[in-house]
């Protein structure tokens, strides 16, 4: 294996360039090195001006995610011999305007998110004295798959709907509202549905497909998406045929 | 990629982000992107075989003449080529929907989950049941 792996990174100096210039540097490959690893190296050793996002190294806090060879990758969970000989280019996530070198703005991801209201909803809050709310193994299965997201942000960098469409909710925000639509706990589907059903929400998705393929904790945003398709299609037709409730 | 305009969303905390506008032929970058537009395309000869089907039943409807002069349209060379090829994308349109299906049906037989593995099978099974329904038909007839 070769010792050493070239770098191209993506870099954006806003008051420098007004475009996307590509920087190479030759950093350590160790079968232990990630790419975040080697972003680091660069960072500390290279040039110290690189900017790019990341936090806790483990998959989880969900920072910093980068496209490494044209797909949305966690760079902490990328090493870099899976590319030898290289090289290995690094960009910024697709579909989200880049502040600088690496680093994107998630403000309209963060926006979209709250409007789904991704918290538990109750019609009536219960005093503390009520105790805990009690839920079985079966019924926490329902929903855990979606609430391993950790707001990576790749499946949007896959999604081509919301490239083309800025105003799609997106996988990840439906993902995480269908977290809460079948945890028994929660009481606010209806409150959702007015986001969801519009056709920003679920309507724009074609079913490409990519989020599920790129999402590094399998919470299948396309799968959650089609199965709200068809509960918001049967409650359609449910206020359709029982206009008055039943 | 460009820098975005001057004025768009322009303020003094978001200064001169660079847009990566989507590129026209996206749907050619990935394998998979190129599947999914050729999936969406094949619904085209969905309704071309609803369409045919129209006319075969309006020409058994009209008279023996009509239902005549629709099979030797049918059996024009064209009229197979664009048939041939239009059942192909058919079966390229039907394989990817099944292939979708077991994502988007979460089934429930009490307390447990039904797998995605039988719901696949379960399309085949009712595609293979209509199949044989239709020979039996033919063989009628």
């Amino acid at each position: 294996m070769a010792d050493r792996i070239r770098l191209q990174v993506a870099r954006y100096r806003p008051e420098q360039e007004s475009e996307a210039t590509y920087d190479e540097f030759d950093v350590p490959c160790p079968k232990d090195w990630v790419i975040l690893d080697g972003l680091n190296h660069i960072k500390d050793q290279l040039d110290g001006t690189l900017a790019y996002r990341w936090s806790c190294r483990m998959g989880i806090c969900g920072s910093c995610g980068m496209t490494v060879n044209g797909e949305p990758k966690l760079t902490c969970a990328t090493f870099l011999h899976e590319y030898a000989p290289g090289p290995i280019r690094v960009e910024p996530l697709r579909n989200f305007p880049v502040i600088r070198d690496l680093i994107v703005d998630i403000g309209d991801f963060m926006r979209k998110l709250v409007t789904v209201k991704p918290w538990i909803v109750r019609d009536e809050e219960r005093p503390l004295s009520a105790g805990e709310f009690r839920q079985t193994p079966d019924e926490m299965d329902e929903y855990k798959q979606y609430s391993m997201c950790i707001n990576c942000m790749l499946c949007y960098s896959a999604c081509p709907i919301y490239g083309l469409d800025p105003k799609f909710v997106g996988p990840a925000a439906i993902a995480l509202a269908q977290r809460y639509n079948l945890d028994n706990r929660d009481q606010g589907a209806s409150a959702r549905m007015d986001v969801l059903s519009e056709h920003e929400g679920i309507w724009g998705c074609t079913f490409v497909g990519e989020c599920t393929k790129v999402c590094p904790k399998h919470v299948d945003p396309a799968g959650s998406i089609q199965r709200y398709k068809l509960t918001a299609a049967l409650e359609s037709m449910k206020s359709f045929f029982l206009p008055r409730g039943a | 990629m460009q820098a975005m305009h001057h004025g768009d969303l322009y303020t003094a905390y978001h200064p001169r982000w660079l847009r990566q506008p989507k590129n026209t032929y996206w749907w050619l970058e990935k394998p998979s992107y190129f599947a999914f537009i050729l999936r969406e395309l094949t619904c085209l000869p969905v309704a071309w075989f609803a369409v045919y089907l129209l006319l075969l039943t309006q020409a058994v409807i009209d008279s023996p003449a009509a239902y005549a002069q629709f099979m030797a349209w049918s059996a024009s060379p064209w009229m197979i080529l664009v048939n041939v090829v239009s059942f192909a994308l058919l079966v390229f349109h039907a394989i990817t929907f099944f292939v979708a299906a077991p994502q988007a049906l979460i089934v429930h037989l009490g307390r447990t989950r039904v797998p995605g593995s039988l719901i696949l099978i379960g399309h085949y099974a009712a595609w293979a049941a209509a199949s044989v329904v239709v020979i039996w038909l033919l063989g009628r007839a």
